[in-house]
Order: structure tokens, then sequence, then C-alpha cells
């Protein structure tokens, strides 16, 4: 069996499964925000349950919160009140928490070998630890939380390869951004995306997570890596529950095995509007594409390795006169040590605004909009059409380093050419 | 029966161009409903009338979790959603708040902007008016049919949980 195969058996109390079978597994964390959660709150009302387990249910305000206006304000408060009434142990305010894809792992609250359900499509990134976890909608949320079960279909896994050494800058995101230019924005429609091989093996947890956490922008269900030596110490410093590590079997079946020479992978931009619409980095500098925005940070590139590579380039330099650049930390945690390493005070004096924790930018929430015509290079998962803001704007995806270069020469370039 | 005005879109209709993230500070239906498609069509609710069909290529609802994509759209008055295929969080929820989609790409291919057509839910029989032509929906496995005849996901955990005590 896969690692996913091998979670799912787990949880629904089999001893073996297989692709396409549907199940009922038992979930070990159900969470939404503040978009998908008051939806679902309303859905487990009508049901008259209370939450199947007091602390393995989570609320959590990221989205639009710092609340932005009237309206998130009450779809904070629907979910505050929640929180409240059901005594979830798990609840933290504004000032406190962060992304929730930041948040979650980084607070240990979610293991190895345990399935997770998000009302949020990222929530595929705790992969990354060797977790099964999936987005899903808000009725699915309330039938998890009432029941602490849902119903999947076993999805079939792609294995993918990763082989070579990674050149400077070519980070996490850059392999995701890569993978996802050569299989579509469907190529794993339904399927587990199994991220293996040498040159994941040498990566830190935060490129993993990026990676993980963009399974969905290929139409993944999940994306999943083994745990090794570097998660379960990851893990271990964050909680004291014990946990089970899985593994694919030599013999697991796979649909497809796809195998990459990293050697040979540029920095990768994903053009407007499409994360698979991608171009190497030489090609994206040559069209000399000029910027707007900048924005570094979101639940996919807003960790401290993130920041510590945007920090490095942007020392000692300038932000372009016609670029704004837009700083956030994916949790308070970060934000506190990005402040004792001397990054916020880099980003500060480089003419960038730094922003308190928030999903804002990246959806053109709020906390970085986007006008008509206006163009950004982002850190961020998606560049669909208005998804920054304004149905005419752009947005281009790229990793820290690409997007911090860029917001000093004001055009999209790699870090090594930055004037 | 379902019977309808088909509007056409192309492959990748994101939920971001199904529902736009501005306006996600409300989980208002009928509030949701007035930017239903916004983005792929600036027009669309001022043409459509209700019962109309949306007809999609190829991974119909691909990005967010937003339940308000299916929310916005079944409010807006679409009746039903017919495509290539469909992104499985835009799935599942349409299956658990009982909006009709349906997987056919013949169908798809065979429908052109404006074509009158005529779907049977229980059979997934479509029917296209306009040029006369039948097509067959990929049929739903019998767990998320016994889902749908529960009357959608909700009313299948309130089975759940009284079967509990």
């Amino acid at each position: 069996m896969t690692i996913t195969e091998k979670i799912l058996a787990a949880h629904c109390g089999k001893k073996s499964i297989s692709a396409g079978e549907l199940i009922e597994a038992n979930v070990d964390l159900a969470f939404g925000n503040d978009v998908t959660a008051p939806i679902a709150i309303e859905e487990f009302k009508k049901t008259g349950a209370k939450v199947f387990d007091k602390s393995k249910v989570m609320v959590i305000p990221d989205h639009f919160a710092p609340n932005k206006d009237i309206k998130s304000a009450q779809q904070c408060k629907i979910m505050r009140e929640f929180a409240c009434d059901q005594c979830l142990s798990n609840y933290f305010e504004v000032g406190r928490i962060g992304i929730e894809h930041a948040f979650i792992p980084e607070q240990g609250l979610v293991r190895p070998g345990e399935v997770v359900v998000g009302a949020d499509s990222h929530t595929c990134t705790y992969g990354a630890i060797g977790a099964f976890s999936t987005g899903v909608g808000s009725t699915d949320l309330a039938a998890a939380m009432a029941l602490g079960k849902l119903w999947f279909k076993v999805p079939e896994s792609i294995k993918f390869v990763y082989n070579g050494k990674l050149k400077k800058f070519v980070s996490g995101k850059d392999l995701i951004l890569y993978t996802i230019g050569k299989i579509g924005v469907d190529g794993a429609l339904y399927k587990a995306m199994e991220f293996t091989g040498p040159v994941i093996d040498n990566l830190s947890m935060d490129g993993r997570f990026t990676m993980a956490n963009m399974a969905i922008e290929a139409g993944g269900k999940s994306g999943i890596i083994a745990p090794d030596a570097r998660t379960i110490k990851y893990v271990k410093e964050r909680t004291k529950k014990p946990f089970k590590i899985y593994s694919s079997d030599k013999k697991a079946e796979y649909c497809k095995t796809i195998e990459f020479d990293c050697s040979k992978i540029e920095m990768q931009i994903a053009f407007p509007h499409l994360p698979s619409n991608t171009k190497p980095i030489s090609e994206a500098e040559s069209m000399k594409i000029e910027i707007d925005q900048a924005v570094i940070g979101s639940c996919t590139n807003g960790r401290i390795e993130d920041l510590e590579t945007a920090a490095k380039i942007l020392k000692g330099k300038k932000v372009h006169p016609n670029v704004r650049c837009i700083i956030f930390p994916a949790t308070q945690k970060i934000y506190l040590e990005a402040m004792k390493k001397g990054f916020i005070k880099i980003f500060v004096d480089a003419g960038c605004a730094v922003s308190t924790p928030t999903c804002g930018p990246c959806l053109g929430g709020h906390m970085g909009v986007l006008a008509e015509g206006e163009r950004a290079i982002a850190t961020t998962n998606r560049n669909f059409v208005g998804r920054m803001g304004h149905p005419k704007s752009e947005v281009f995806l790229s990793n820290p380093a690409v997007a911090a270069a860029s917001a000093i020469a004001g055009k999209i370039v790699g870090p090594e050419v930055k004037k | 029966m379902i019977s309808g005005k088909a509007w056409v879109f192309g492959n990748n209709i994101d939920t971001d161009a199904i529902i736009p993230a501005r306006y996600l500070n409300t989980s208002d239906p009928m509030e949701l409903a007035k930017h239903c498609m916004e983005d792929a069509d600036t027009d669309f609710v001022k043409k459509i009338s209700k019962g109309d069909i949306i007809v999609g290529g190829e991974n119909f609802g691909c990005g967010s979790s937003r339940e308000h994509a299916p929310i916005c759209i079944k409010a807006a008055g679409i009746s039903c959603v017919v495509a290539k295929s469909f992104a499985r969080i835009f799935f599942r929820n349409a299956i658990n708040m009982a909006l009709p989609i349906f997987e056919s790409k013949e169908a798809v291919e065979g429908t052109k902007e404006g074509d009158k057509v005529e779907i049977n839910e229980n059979t997934g029989e479509i029917r296209n008016l306009t040029s006369g032509k039948t097509f067959r929906a990929k049929p739903l496995p019998p767990f998320i049919q016994k889902i749908i005849n529960s009357g959608g996901l909700i009313n299948y955990v309130k089975e759940e949980l009284a079967k509990k005590k």
C-alpha cells in the first residue's frame, strides 16, 4: 500500500484498502476559517449535535481578519460564539494566531499519520509532515464536526521523484511550480501526490510545506511526503502526543511515476492566469515585465526560511520607487522570530510594508488589493483572474528570492541580477 | 426534469471566477448570487433566466474550497452544471448541498451557447432540444446517491446521529 492508503486504512479500521474504495474515515482534526466556518456552523446547528471532540475542532480567523469591515467582523463573531458555546480547546484570537496552514503544524496541532480535513483548499499542506490532509467544503466540515468522520474515495497516488541537486535559489516553490507546469492544473485531479527522491530528502521542512501546500493547484486531493528524521525532529519539538509514522511499500501501486532531474530546473514564474502557466526565470527576465507590487508571505511562502531568503536580498537595498512591497509573516511566532533575527528591520529599512499575519493580500481580500491594470509578483499560490483584486490586474507567482529581487528592480528578475 | 438555456464556459473555470473572494465577507446566498460568474462573464447574472444551465469544460470549480461557489450558482437560479470534469472539492460541495451536477464530455462538446437543454436527473439523460442529440452523464457511485437520497449531507448526518442514540 501507499502511505496514503495506509493512513486511510488505519482510520477506517481496515487492514488493507485500495484506490477507488469508498470509506468513512475518522478524522483527527476538522477546522474552518472566517470564510468557510460560518456556513459550516449554520449547517452544523441543523444537526443539533455537539462537536465530536472539542480538542479536534478548530475555527480560525485569518482570511479577512483582522476584520476588514463590518460584514467580516460578523463572520468572525459567529466563529467566536461557536467556539465559546462548544468549549473548543484550541480557539485563538487575532494577535495570537496567524494563517491556519502555518499555525496548525507550527503549534503541533497536527501530527504524522493523522487524517485532517479543513474547509480550505490549502489544507493539503500537512502532507509535508506525513499526514493525510485535504480540503473540503463547509457542509463536509459540518458533518465532520458532528460525527468525527467523513466519507472519502481512496485516491490513486502519483509518485513524483526529484533527482539531482538543486541550483542556487531554487526552492520547494520552484519544484512545485515546475511540477504543476508539467502536469497542468488538473494533472493530479482527485489524486494523492507523493513527493519523493533525494532532493525531497534534503529539502527543509519549510520547503516541504510549500510543496504540499500547492498540491491542490494541480487538482490534487492531497500532497504527501513520508516522514524522516527531519520530520520527526520538527514534530517532537512541538508536541508530546504520540504519533505513527507510515511509508509506502516498495510494491505500492501508483497510477503514474514521474521523475525530474532537478539539476536542470531553474527558478520558476507562473504567468497569469494559471499556476501551470510557468516559465523559467531566464525567459521571464528577458521579457522585462514591470511590476507595481511585490507580495511576500501567505500559507505557501510566509515561513521563517522564506523571510530569511527575502531579508538576505533586501538587506541594505531599497524597494524600487514604483513598487509597493508587502511582507506578511504567516504567524505571530514567525513574526517574532523575524523580528529577533533582524529581518523586520531590514524590510522596513528597505521600504517594505510589513503586515500582521493574514490571508488578506493572497486572495485580494484586503491589505494589498490591486487596481485595474496593475501587476504583482507574489509568493502566494494562485494567479487566477481577479485573484488579488481587479479582474484586469495580473499576478505572477514566484519564490521569495525572485519576489524580493523584483521588488528592488521594479521588474521581474532573479536574485543574482538585481540592480 | 431540468430544462433551460445553456451558458457555455471553457476549461478550468475556477472558484475565483465563479465567486470572487472580494465578495466572501458574507455567506448570504442572495448577496452572493449577484456576483455569480462575475469574473468569467461580467453580465452573466443579468443575462440568465431561472432554470438555465451552466456548461463547463474540464476541471470546473477548481481552486478554493469555498462553498459560496455552488451556493451562488444555485441562488442565481441556475438549475445545474454540466461539465467534462469537476474539481473534487467543488464536486463534493455540490453533492452536499444538492446542486445537481452532470459529467459528460460528449454533452459539453455537443452543446452551444443558447441551446435548449433538457436533463432527466434520475437517469442522467441529457437532451439537446436545439440539435436533437441525446447524451448520457456518467452515473454517480451508489454511496453518493445515498447522500442525495437522504436530501444532502446534513440529513445524512442526522440519520447517523439518530442511529447512535
